[in-house]
């Protein structure tokens, strides 16, 4: 677990959007312009990520900032696991960038492809059921009829407490 | 024996030249001496031989169940099957015994399929290499062909393994049916991965139409392109299984309430009524020469039988990969949120909270691709990006497949286009690129039909000069089914694809109905 951050008043270095972003959290934005900075300064390469390599030179996107990929990593809860992670977020985003180029106007979004069709609704009938036993089967933990899950309502730790790449610079 | 169609060695069982017990057990013999290939994860010898057992009574009494009685298939391991482990090729889902059959594989066991196991597959279906799984990699079996041997070239002394990658990402369903283990087996396609291993194995790959077919018990990618694929020797088979499994089904809103008649293909002898598209936008850079010499080859086959082709234009194409790209991820980022570990599945020891438990079971259970794609469609989700990605995307959407409409109306019957874009690629040399971005490439060509839901197959056309497959892809209209392989069946019979010549075959293969069929080989 990297130790600490400093703080370093070098707000000048940083790029001004994504100090307005962390506008707020001044305090985070010290410790974010490390890990900027890091992202920023092609330690990526010494991944050896081969055709990513390029762009690791690029200022990092409007939308890639520490703050999304933290808010990423709890809607999902999935992490990152490292450097090429992000970067795989980056390609990812950069390549989507692409639909920008075509031209929308007028045009609804399509949801499915059976969308001249109503979906199917059946009877309320019920059909189907009392398969406690069989659903129970597959779940690790459980007491009598109910799944046993750890206590809820304690959100997930903040960046600084969970153990994420993230945090590490 | 093994090396019969589906249609042969069911009229053979009907026949009782052989019994469903024994084309069994060879079938099991052959998987077990071609465990290298690694296309089978669970093999359920007990369960298929206790359904072989109850299929040859069946023929004892006179009282098959149809075509597809007694034949011996397999399904790739992301459908759920009852008391037969499904695992995805994840860690996430090791060990989970399904408590039901998915519909397909429930239609095919009231038919009295045999199901010899389940097939290796990328990751939850993501990739197009069949590389990316828990179990390893599937090997395409046409490494280990004569033809492939006879062409080899070792570039240096030092030379690893040579073996080929059999694409994805239902690549063990393709290496089980192109190495004769099995006479059919389902697959799944959502961007390509029924076409794509099926062209690179030298096999029938059929996407059906979106809604044809009940996607009820398929662990689901992408809900809005997702459908079961069929993957056999011969288009025949294709359709004889279409046949069992299209319908509508309860269980599955989104399949269609047409009614379904199966069919039986009509041979065609005159091509000159129809109307052959070829979208020039599939000609894209990255198309090896041999295959677009394979893909002339073929239009000037359509032309010197008397059809019409004609040069089209689906000009969004190019776009086709970045929306197939964005709605992917959002969807996935959408299914594989109930993989928590609370009802099933791998679940963490991590007992702090529930959301460090879900976060830990799920940081243990998927690798780095799922990932990857989860997270990537979770930032096309946010509310700041969610017009400017997702919505977008499904905008582009509709210009996709209103081109395919477009050009439909405008009186072409069929399109024909390469499926990928070279043959099989050796292993080592896949795995320098990351999952993500062989699968914007080998995709390419496949997706579109995805996005229309259009049906679309792959019939192998010929070898390449590696010696390996060669497939092309005939996209045709929503529920054509009929027409479109009718068509195939055609093309199929006109350009006579050679016969893989395995020796592990050889060794399993009686001559019961070699000598009597060895005649429409070539």
């Amino acid at each position: 677990m990297a130790a600490a951050e400093p703080l370093r008043h070098r707000s000048d270095a940083l790029p001004a959007r994504v100090y307005d972003v962390t506008n707020r959290f001044r305090w985070r934005a010290m410790r974010a312009l490390g890990l900027c900075r890091w992202l920023r300064g092609g330690t990526v390469r010494a991944f050896g990520l081969g055709a990513a390599t390029a762009s690791s030179a690029l200022p990092p996107q409007d939308g890639v900032t520490v703050e999304v990929l933290d808010h990423l990593e709890r809607l999902a809860l999935v992490d990152f696991r490292d450097a090429e992670g992000v970067e795989r977020l980056r390609e990812a985003v950069r390549f989507a960038e692409r639909l920008r180029e075509v031209n929308t106007e007028g045009v609804e979004p399509m949801d499915s492809v059976l969308e001249d069709r109503c979906l199917y609704l059946r009877e309320d009938d019920v059909t189907e059921g009392s398969c406690t036993a069989e659903l129970l089967k597959n779940a690790r933990e459980k007491v009598e009829e109910y799944f046993v899950a750890p206590p809820g309502n304690i959100p997930l730790p903040e960046l600084e407490e969970r153990d994420t790449f993230l945090k590490r610079s | 024996m093994l090396r019969a169609s589906l249609r042969q060695i069911s009229a053979a069982l009907k026949e009782g030249q052989v019994t469903p017990t024994e084309l069994c057990q060879r079938c099991l013999a052959l998987i077990r001496s071609t465990q290298f290939l690694n296309a089978y994860i669970t093999v359920a010898e007990e369960s298929a031989l206790k359904q072989a057992e109850e299929s040859e009574k069946r023929y004892r009494r006179g009282q098959p169940l149809g075509e597809l009685d007694g034949i011996p298939i397999a399904v790739k391991d992301n459908f759920n099957t009852a008391g037969i482990e499904t695992t995805c090729a994840s860690n996430m889902l090791k060990g989970y015994i399904s408590p039901y059959n998915a519909t397909v594989v429930q239609k095919l066991l009231d038919r009295g399929a045999v199901l010899l196991g389940k097939t290796n597959l990328d990751e939850f279906a993501m990739g197009s290499g069949s590389t990316d799984g828990v179990f390893g990699p599937v090997r395409n079996p046409w490494s280990y062909s004569r033809q492939y041997k006879e062409k080899f070239v070792p570039r240096s002394d030092s030379e690893p393994e040579n073996w080929v990658i059999t694409g994805g990402s239902s690549g063990g369903s393709a290496a089980a049916v192109s190495a004769f283990t099995c006479f059919a087996a389902l697959g799944s396609d959502t961007g390509g991965s029924t076409r794509n291993p099926a062209a690179h194995c030298g096999v029938v790959g059929l996407k059906p139409t979106y809604g044809l077919i009940s996607r009820h018990g398929l662990i689901p990618l992408v809900n809005s392109m997702d459908v079961p694929g069929i993957l056999t020797r011969y288009v025949d088979d294709a359709a004889v299984v279409l046949g069992s499994l299209a319908g509508h089904d309860p269980k599955d809103s989104t399949t269609v309430q047409d009614i379904f008649q199966p069919f039986a293909l009509p041979s065609l002898t005159d091509v000159s009524k129809l109307s052959i598209g070829i979208p020039k936008e599939y000609h894209v850079p990255g198309l090896s020469s041999e295959i677009l010499a394979v893909w002339s080859k073929a239009a000037d086959l359509f032309k010197n039988a008397g059809a019409k082709v004609v040069e089209v234009s689906l000009p969004h194409t190019h776009y086709s990969i970045v929306c197939y790209h964005v709605l992917c991820t959002a969807e996935v980022a959408s299914n594989m949120a109930r993989f928590d570990g609370l009802e099933y599945g791998h679940r963490s020891d991590m007992n702090k909270s529930t959301e460090s438990m879900y976060a830990a079971t799920r940081r243990e259970g998927f690798n780095d691709v799922v990932r990857g794609r989860i997270l990537s469609g979770n930032y096309f989700l946010l509310k700041q990006n969610y017009e400017d990605y997702f919505v977008k995307a499904q905008k582009v959407r509709r210009l996709i497949a209103n081109d395919f409409v477009k050009v439909f109306g405008s009186g072409i019957d069929i399109l024909l286009t390469p499926t990928t874009l070279n043959d099989a690629v050796p292993y080592m040399e896949f795995i320098k690129e990351d999952n993500r971005t062989r699968s914007t490439q080998d995709d390419i060509l496949t997706q579109a039909a995805n996005m229309a839901g259009l049906p679309a197959v792959n019939v192998p056309t010929a070898l390449s000069r590696r010696g390996l497959p060669i497939g092309l892809q005939f996209i045709g209209r929503s529920f054509q089914e009929k027409q479109l392989l009718t068509v195939a069946k055609w093309f199929e019979k006109q350009v006579q694809f050679p016969v893989i010549q395995l020796e592990e075959v050889k060794k399993h293969d009686s001559g019961v109905l070699q000598h009597k069929k060895s005649a429409s080989f070539s």
